[in-house]
């Protein structure tokens, strides 16, 4: 079985982001980027199926700049097998990266395709579901446990009062939520075999895919900032401001 | 301009009892988009759904699909149902629950328009405010769609009350399965303290709890006070409880009256699920955490003594 793994490039999880003087966007000269921690589970997912001989071969394809080279590489050091990038400088949104991932579904025919469920820059949550709306296929959203028997894959997800367990046909979309897996560490012999890896790269024109968008960002801000407040000094003081200052107990 | 909300409904055992809190939250920001409002309610045995959305103050009319196909809302086969409905509508609205994020996008995708997540704000019928970065940037985004598909914050709109209205109620939609995908079953975790995202006081533990057993400290508090228990991600990961009791980016976003952070350092995706709260009291023996940056009240004290005895002060 073959499976497709989509990474995005974002701003490191560890960076406090600040937004640009001009209300332009978020400011990411010179600041650290890395692969989407959701998108880390969803390699590291693919390669212990591939692991358990479940899967035979894994694709992993990332929609962005041409830096984003390093996080397929990165991909490819964690265990994938072949790395595609669709090079676009534009910012896409999600129904923009959605389609050229359907195109890329229709070249490589994966028997499943892993997604994180979110990326932690735009917060969009989107891709997987516009991804499975557009090849017809059912999702696993969310999923904190994936298991594969026969021509179905069992997805467990994680949703508001628990958790929820689907059985969807393959091909499927799985979107992965924190507790699926802990993502491992690549080595150092692995890097320098990712290097001589496949990674091909190609453009949205080629895939024969228009990304139009019908959302358009005006303006970006700094959220209202919350000062701290006072320390008390014991329970007792805090009761008490709970009770006649705030007046909320 | 007409605007449909998608219902989200409580289901106890296999019977669906009510509208969902966060659906009242949701007909609160069409109201602030303006126009006729319809709920949606799809399922499998939801005529008591119906009835209670009926209720909502501001909605005038309620769609029901009740079909075996619907039951537990699986995407495959309700995001059709929406997609048939909406070319009559300018919006369609959804809470952003775990049920509202699976299906919508699937929504949008085949309207062939992006999707806006998590609004907090209408600026005016196609401009809406939202976060990203975790809430460290603030999106003004605006839609040329000609169906706009928006999932709502629930904290960023005042609900509408629950009655008022008496709308009428029209059968629509053929079943719509789509063969794909079937439910296999659920673990939902039980309790009898308020619901996470709709609690006016909330008791969140953090690493600091250091096992499961020890939020029966929180708990007890909880209890004292009618409070919602939560947990940091770093709890939830630890194994200390439920996922479903994450507060946090990735988890549920809540803005109570009172958060009582115990033992959260205050991550920066912790924060971005809790900072709305009206007031914010940590508990903490370090000093240096970031959550007292953010805490109206902070209070320096090892955890295992300071909770039982806010306990038995209150």
């Amino acid at each position: 079985m073959k499976i497709l793994v989509a990474v995005k490039r974002v701003v490191d999880y560890n960076v406090k982001v600040r937004v640009k003087a001009d209300n332009s966007g978020v400011d990411l000269a010179n600041v650290k980027m890395s692969m989407n921690p959701f998108c880390e589970i969803a390699v590291e997912e693919a390669v212990r199926l591939k692991e358990k001989g479940v899967a035979t071969e894994i694709v992993v394809v990332s929609i962005g700049p041409s830096t984003a080279q390093e996080q397929l590489r990165t991909a490819l050091a964690l265990g994938a097998d072949r790395a595609v990038l669709v090079e676009s400088g534009e910012e896409l949104t999600s129904l923009g990266v959605a389609k050229l991932l359907k195109a890329v579904v229709d070249r490589e025919q994966p028997q499943l395709v892993i997604l994180g469920k979110q990326a932690i820059d735009s917060d969009n949550n989107q891709t997987g579901q516009m991804l499975a709306a557009l090849t017809g296929y059912g999702q696993g959203t969310f999923a904190s446990r994936v298991e594969v028997s026969g021509d179905k894959v069992n997805v467990t997800r994680e949703i508001d009062d628990g958790l929820q367990t689907v059985a969807l046909n393959l091909p499927a979309i799985v979107t992965t939520d924190l507790r699926l897996n802990e993502p491992r560490y690549a080595s150092l012999p692995n890097i320098m075999k990712a290097k001589k890896k496949q990674l091909e790269t190609l453009i949205p024109d080629a895939l024969g895919v228009s990304v139009v968008s019908t959302n358009k960002t005006l303006k970006v801000e700094a959220p209202a900032v919350r000062s701290a407040g006072i320390k008390v000094k014991s329970v007792a003081e805090l009761v008490e401001k709970l009770k006649n200052e705030a007046k909320v107990i | 301009m007409t605007i449909l909300v998608i219902a989200d409904y409580i289901t106890v055992g296999q019977t669906n009892t009510a509208v969902a809190p966060s659906t009242l939250n949701t007909v609160a920001a069409a109201a602030k988009i303006g126009g006729d409002i319809h709920v949606l309610v799809a399922g499998d045995g939801v005529a008591d759904v119906a009835a209670a959305a009926a209720k909502i103050t501001g909605v005038s009319k309620v769609l029901v699909a009740d079909n075996a196909a619907y039951a537990h809302q699986l995407p495959e086969n309700v995001a059709p149902l929406i997609v048939e409905l909406a070319s009559g509508y300018s919006h369609v609205l959804s809470a952003a629950t775990a049920n509202g994020k699976n299906i919508m996008p699937r929504v949008a995708a085949k309207l062939d328009v992006d999707q806006i997540s998590e609004i907090v704000s209408v600026e005016s019928a196609d401009t809406f405010k939202r976060p990203i970065y975790a809430g460290n940037a603030i999106a003004t985004v605006q839609s040329s769609a000609p169906v706009k598909v928006i999932t709502v914050r629930a904290t960023g709109f005042d609900a509408v009350a629950a009655e008022g209205s008496s709308a009428a109620i029209e059968a629509v939609g053929a079943a719509h399965d789509a063969g794909v995908s079937s439910f296999v079953g659920e673990e939902l975790a039980k309790s009898d303290r308020p619901e996470l995202t709709a609690a006016k006081i909330v008791v969140s533990g953090g690493r600091g709890m250091q096992n499961g057993d020890n939020f029966s400290h929180l708990y007890s508090l909880a209890d004292k006070l009618g409070a919602a228990v939560g947990a940091s991600r770093a709890a939830v990961d630890a194994g200390f409880v439920p996922n479903d009791m994450q507060v946090g980016q990735t988890g549920k976003i809540v803005a109570p009256q009172l958060y009582i952070a115990v033992g959260i350092s205050g991550a920066i995706q912790h924060l971005a699920g809790m900072k709305d709260s009206k007031v914010i009291v940590a508990i903490n023996k370090d000093e240096e955490a970031p959550i007292f940056q953010v805490a109206d009240y902070g209070l320096v004290a090892d955890l295992f003594e300071a909770v039982p005895e806010l306990e038995k002060q209150l």
